[in-house]
């Protein structure tokens, strides 16, 4: 029930054959190096005081990049919180996961005219997104969608009953969803040893009843290949899939942690050696797709994107203290009038309770 | 004030829990987005019997028998939410919602608040709660004021038939999720004239019961019983208690529960969860900060002990009697 791919993680990717699609591998390689640039700027906006606590992405971009662009318009994305690339891939602009990050729920408020619209906010209380990727799922499955929803979490939400409660109702009802798990090592200080005895992650899909797949995570090609598959299959009512995409976590968990207290730096340095953006880059640059000053514009591009973010995301003009209770309910309850008074009281101009 | 009088030539007669379906059914009929889950739900039809009958009207696709996990049942419920279904989850006991608390306090509560507003969550859970009936351990416990204390999270409680049908048409056609706990020991006590056509039931008022003028009894749920029938053994006495049932604890109409006790000046409310944190506790609170001036006696609570709900041998014990809360409304009189 479960495929293994070759994953030992050569610092080259595997080669390619014939009819490999290189103008999508070239559009992934831009994403994953806009998505690296925008991740390095992030970073320094945390320790510069002018964002929050900020969950890197640093290896994780050719798994999130495969998922934002398998996905197609009419499907749903369920993120964890190291899914930056998908979520900016399906139309969530750099500026506004920036002020997700810092602290501003407006960040969630994705643009209505774009895929996210539908898709899940970021979701921090580890694995409990799974369960409700199950509910997407069947709501697409009642109303004959052809749509398929992809869930992502970490290794250590695997530890998890929702992430075994999603994939057994998967199985059950023959769902069209696809769980793919960032398997990066680590959950902040716990290894992945610590989470599980079993060999893979995409084991625990046979229990499910599933299919289940592990990949390298930092093979981009491989996870197109393997997520055009499962959600294709997803589509066409063919049920779900488990996907283990095996990387690792190059970063901090967030820029509130120190990963020096438990990785070991020769760990850290054998996994640089073999990361997704350099690997595919060298593979397009072989194979006469990418050069040195496509290379040179395009990080340009990416940084004149970025900055263009950043400013963007600096001038947002201040929420409204009532927007914590005006979007609680549909409806803001009589009961919580005296409570809104009171906020409009406390701003600039009004009157101190 | 609210008092949900049917209309006797048009309403019928109905116990609670045939008030449940019945407005699962026409909530069904109405909407084609409602949809039903929970364990044993479809072909068994609920083990109260709640649910009977609608899988063989809508299907399976619409009344879905779920794996017995129930925070996958709230989890699922969430994401269907979330995508414009209205998904009514049932909860079998009370004593098994806490696995779904994670779902209800860090999702369901908070999903429009911070999408602001892109998305909502739009889904009811069932669950029969409190004691009474005999029922096997953890089967019988009163947590509301737990699920009161989540802000976005409506609590809603029944106490007839009526209140259970225009209550629950209204929490399933609610755009906000809604906590709907049933009192199971009121599920097959009496058949009552339910009126099937009319508005559904506002969420955020108390129902006035029975009006007097010398003491509020405010309650909810199963207690609502022990507590009309006070007000009657005080009426006996010529002490006329008005019976204020709050029914929506979240959010709370508080200006009907000021307006009684400004109006009487002593309270006491009664309710089958312990005392301590009890959600009587909050009520209290208000009154003795917003009615102050009007009280003519310590607030009173008649409430279970500060215990876990006893397994059935001692639930006798345990549960507020109307002798209970008689005493308490004398000695209010009496201060």
């Amino acid at each position: 029930m479960f495929t293994s791919t070759p994953y030992d993680m050569h610092h080259r990717l595997p080669d390619l054959p014939e009819n490999t699609d290189w103008p999508r591998l070239v559009d992934g390689y831009r994403h994953m190096a806009l998505i690296r640039t925008f991740d390095k700027k992030a970073v320094n906006l945390q320790r510069t005081g002018k964002l929050g606590t900020y969950a890197s992405c640093l290896g994780a971009e050719a798994i999130a990049t495969a998922g934002g662009m398998a996905l197609h318009d009419g499907d749903y994305f369920v993120p964890y919180y190291r899914d930056h690339a998908t979520q900016y891939l399906r139309g969530v602009p750099l500026y506004q996961i920036l002020q997700y990050w810092g602290g501003d729920e407006r960040g969630n408020a994705f643009p209505t005219d774009t895929p996210a619209a539908r898709d899940l906010p970021n979701c921090v209380p580890i694995a409990t997104q799974l369960t409700q990727a199950a509910g997407i799922a069947t709501k697409a499955k009642l109303g004959h969608e052809q749509a398929a929803v992809l869930a992502t979490c970490g290794d250590g939400a695997t530890s998890r009953g929702d992430f075994h409660e999603a994939l057994n109702v998967a199985g059950v009802w023959q769902l069209p969803l696809v769980v793919m798990v960032n398997n990066n090592q680590w959950a902040i200080s716990v290894p992945r040893s610590l989470q599980t005895a079993s060999d893979t992650i995409a084991q625990k899909a046979v229990a499910a009843g599933i299919e289940g797949f592990q990949v390298d995570g930092n093979d981009l090609p491989a996870m197109l290949e393997t997520l055009d598959y499962a959600l294709d299959k997803a589509r066409h009512g063919k049920g779900a899939t488990l996907i283990e995409a095996v990387s690792y976590r190059l970063s901090d968990h967030t820029t509130a942690d120190d990963a020096g207290r438990y990785r070991k730096a020769s760990d850290l340095h054998a996994a640089w050696q073999r990361e997704p953006v350099a690997r595919l880059r060298q593979t397009l640059a072989d194979a006469g797709h990418w050069d040195a000053e496509q290379e040179k514009k395009w990080q340009a591009d990416c940084q004149q994107q970025v900055d263009n973010a950043v400013e963007t995301y600096l001038n947002q003009p201040p929420q409204a203290p009532t927007d914590m209770l005006d979007y609680l309910y549909a409806e803001l309850p009589e009961a919580l009038k005296a409570q809104r008074q009171h906020l409009l009281q406390q701003q600039p101009g009004g009157h101190h309770a | 004030m609210h008092s949900a009088q049917p209309h006797p030539d048009t309403s019928v007669p109905l116990n609670l829990l045939e008030a449940v379906n019945q407005a699962l059914r026409h909530a069904m009929e109405a909407d084609e987005n409602v949809v039903v889950l929970g364990e044993d739900i479809a072909t068994n039809g609920g083990v109260f019997r709640a649910t009977e009958g609608l899988k063989e009207t809508f299907g399976f696709r619409r009344v879905m028998d779920t794996p017995l996990a129930e925070n996958l049942i709230a989890g699922l419920a969430v994401g269907m939410a979330s995508q414009g279904l209205k998904p009514v989850a049932e909860i079998q006991f009370m004593g098994f919602i806490y696995a779904a608390l994670e779902q209800l306090i860090s999702h369901a509560a908070r999903l429009r608040n911070r999408t602001r507003g892109r998305l909502s969550c739009p889904l009811v859970i069932r669950a029969p709660f409190g004691g009474g009936i005999h029922a096997p351990e953890h089967h019988s416990e009163s947590t509301e004021a737990l699920f009161a204390h989540i802000p976005g999270l409506r609590v809603v409680i029944p106490s007839s038939p009526a209140r259970a049908y225009g209550l629950l048409r209204a929490a399933i056609a609610c755009p906000d999720p809604v906590l709907f706990l049933e009192p199971k020991r009121l599920y097959r006590l009496q058949r009552l004239p339910v009126e099937l056509e009319d508005e559904p039931l506002p969420l955020d008022r108390c129902f006035t019961l029975r009006a007097g003028e010398d003491v509020s009894l405010i309650s909810w749920g199963a207690m609502i019983h022990e507590t009309l029938a006070a007000a009657e053994q005080l009426a006996a006495e010529d002490i006329k208690a008005e019976v204020i049932d709050v029914a929506t604890l979240n959010p709370l109409d508080r200006d009907t529960l000021i307006a009684t006790a400004s109006k009487t000046g002593r309270v006491v409310i009664v309710h089958e969860a312990p005392h301590n944190g009890g959600f009587g506790a909050e009520i209290a609170a208000t009154l003795a900060s917003d009615a102050l001036m009007h009280l003519l006696a310590p607030i009173e609570r008649v409430t279970g002990y500060d215990c876990p709900m006893p397994y059935f041998a001692m639930e006798q014990h345990y549960m507020p009697s109307v002798e209970r809360i008689v005493a308490a409304a004398k000695r209010t009189l009496e201060y």
